[in-house]
């Protein structure tokens, strides 16, 4: 029995391979960038619009908004890359209706990869919003006594991040496998819709996590001010 | 192990890849696409609002032409009426004035025509009279009528009763001139020396007289002094005529006036 996509491998050369997982997420890639372009290809700016293009519209305007509700000005600069996270992890997810597809997410690699991304990506964006000096302070705040702890909290919640999302959809995969060995009808059906569900709430968790540390890591100045601001 | 370090790159890469990705065909052209149809309502209500705000100007300078035109048409019209009432009162005092005239003139003509007739009846009379008179005379007594109308006034001056003889007395001393007499014909010296005589007789006093012939007498013979006279000529009796036939005809005259009067106008003068 198999516990992630990543020991299905299709080719191998060396260090090189090409597992399930790889592949898995080539396709979702594919079918969002085509989905997209197509979608995109023939936008109208105009007060008629189709319907698919409505659905991206409400999408992206979704995402955007929650972003801004998490506390980060300009949202449409992590657009972007939060936006790429949820619709990602939601679309892994969704596939999962599909038969004989594995969720890349499922894979403790995709999850570690992921939550490097946002590792790498917290210290990028709170030194782009205040500088390499300000970011750095942040961390021996408010007492320099605080950095271990700092440090271990960054490192922990990345991992965090990798291991709920694998455990959540590892689990729901195995489930579902599991249910279809011992009760092949009705069960797995309704596993997989709660599957499905618990799939875009992970997603959700997931990406709304990377925007309350990236929202932290950026708003350490604008929080110190606000006191003063108060007063 | 679960987590295969080479998957992990590649997953990391792929996710970066797909980041680039949506970015370029998804975030990109829907935001813009959003951005562009707000920037369009935007324009499009701003565009609707300046209609709005100049329709609503025009519509304002619309209302105001039309309450101008209908002050000018209502002038024009009040206008138009009074110089129609102007002219309708012109015209009819035009055609009243034309009526008079006609009327005044017909009426003249009328007059004209019934003096004509006076006269020549008067004319008439007075010769048939005077010829009468005179053959009547001449048949009866033998002498001429300027005889016998001389000694008429003669016999009048003697038949002179006290108030009248006084009145003539005090105007001939009152007037510094002669006493004349007038007469229709040629007096003879015989005729004129009995009418001084008469003259000096009735009056008492001496006074100097002076003859006219006045033919517009017709066959008489009066004194005039001083506002008084007194005479005898066919002419009195001729006026005395005159007068009654004046009454007759003016008797005669009123119907036929009066039926004319009422077709032209009410108020005509009835009484010529």
């Amino acid at each position: 029995m198999r516990l992630s996509p990543d020991e299905m491998i299709f080719w191998q050369h060396g260090f090189l391979k090409i597992n399930a997982t790889i592949v898995f997420t080539w396709g979702l890639m594919l079918t969002l960038a085509v989905g997209s372009l197509l979608i995109t290809r023939k936008l109208s700016k105009e007060l008629e619009r189709s319907r698919w293009q409505n659905l991206l519209e409400i999408v992206v305007t979704g995402m955007e908004k929650q972003i801004g509700d998490v506390g980060l000005r300009h949202p449409e600069k992590y657009l972007d890359f939060l936006g790429t996270l949820f619709l990602f992890i939601a679309s892994a997810s969704l596939c999962t209706i599909i038969p004989g597809y594995e969720p890349p997410t499922g894979s403790l690699s995709t999850t570690v990869a992921l939550a490097l991304c946002v590792f790498a990506a917290v210290p990028l964006f709170g030194i782009e919003a205040q500088g390499i000096g300000g970011y750095l302070q942040s961390y021996v705040k408010p007492t320099v006594i605080m950095l271990p702890f700092n440090i271990i909290s960054e490192l922990s919640r990345t991992l965090a991040l990798a291991v709920r999302l694998f455990g959540n959809m590892m689990s729901g995969a195995m489930i579902i496998a599991i249910l279809l060995t011992i009760t092949p009808f009705i069960f797995p059906v309704v596993m997989t819709a709660l599957g499905l569900l618990t799939g875009m709430v992970q997603a959700y968790i997931f990406s709304i996590l990377a925007a309350v540390y990236i929202a932290a890591a950026t708003r350490t100045r604008e929080g110190k001010l606000e006191p003063e601001a108060i007063h | 192990m679960l987590i295969d370090w080479f998957t992990v790159g590649a997953q990391a890469l792929n996710f970066l890849i797909l980041v680039w990705l949506l970015r370029r065909f998804l975030y990109k052209p829907i935001l813009s696409a959003i951005d562009a149809r707000e920037k369009r309502i935007e324009t499009e209500l701003a565009d609707a609002d300046a209609k709005k705000a100049e329709a609503q100007k025009e519509r304002e300078e619309f209302h105001h032409k039309n309450e101008e035109f209908d002050q000018q048409r209502t002038a024009l019209l009040s206008q138009a009426t009074d110089e129609a009432q102007a002219e309708r009162g012109r015209l009819l005092d035009e055609a009243r004035k034309a009526a008079e005239a006609l009327s005044s003139k017909r009426q003249e003509t009328l007059r004209n025509e019934a003096h004509n007739l006076y006269q020549a009846i008067s004319r008439r009379t007075q010769q048939e009279v005077f010829a009468t008179a005179r053959k009547t005379l001449a048949d009866l007594a033998g002498m001429s009528l300027e005889e016998r109308i001389v000694e008429v006034f003669v016999r009048r001056l003697h038949e002179l009763n006290g108030e009248k003889k006084k009145q003539l007395v005090s105007a001939l001393k009152a007037s510094p001139n002669p006493v004349v007499v007038r007469t229709a014909f040629d007096v003879t010296p015989a005729q004129r020396s009995s009418t001084e005589g008469a003259i000096k007789e009735t009056l008492g006093m001496e006074t100097q007289i002076q003859f006219e012939i006045a033919p517009d007498l017709i066959g008489g013979i009066e004194l005039i002094t001083n506002g008084q006279k007194v005479g005898w000529s066919i002419a009195d009796y001729l006026a005395s005529l005159e007068k009654n036939v004046n009454e007759l005809l003016k008797d005669t005259d009123k119907p036929e006036v009066k039926a004319e009067s009422k077709s032209e106008k009410p108020k005509s003068e009835a009484k010529q």
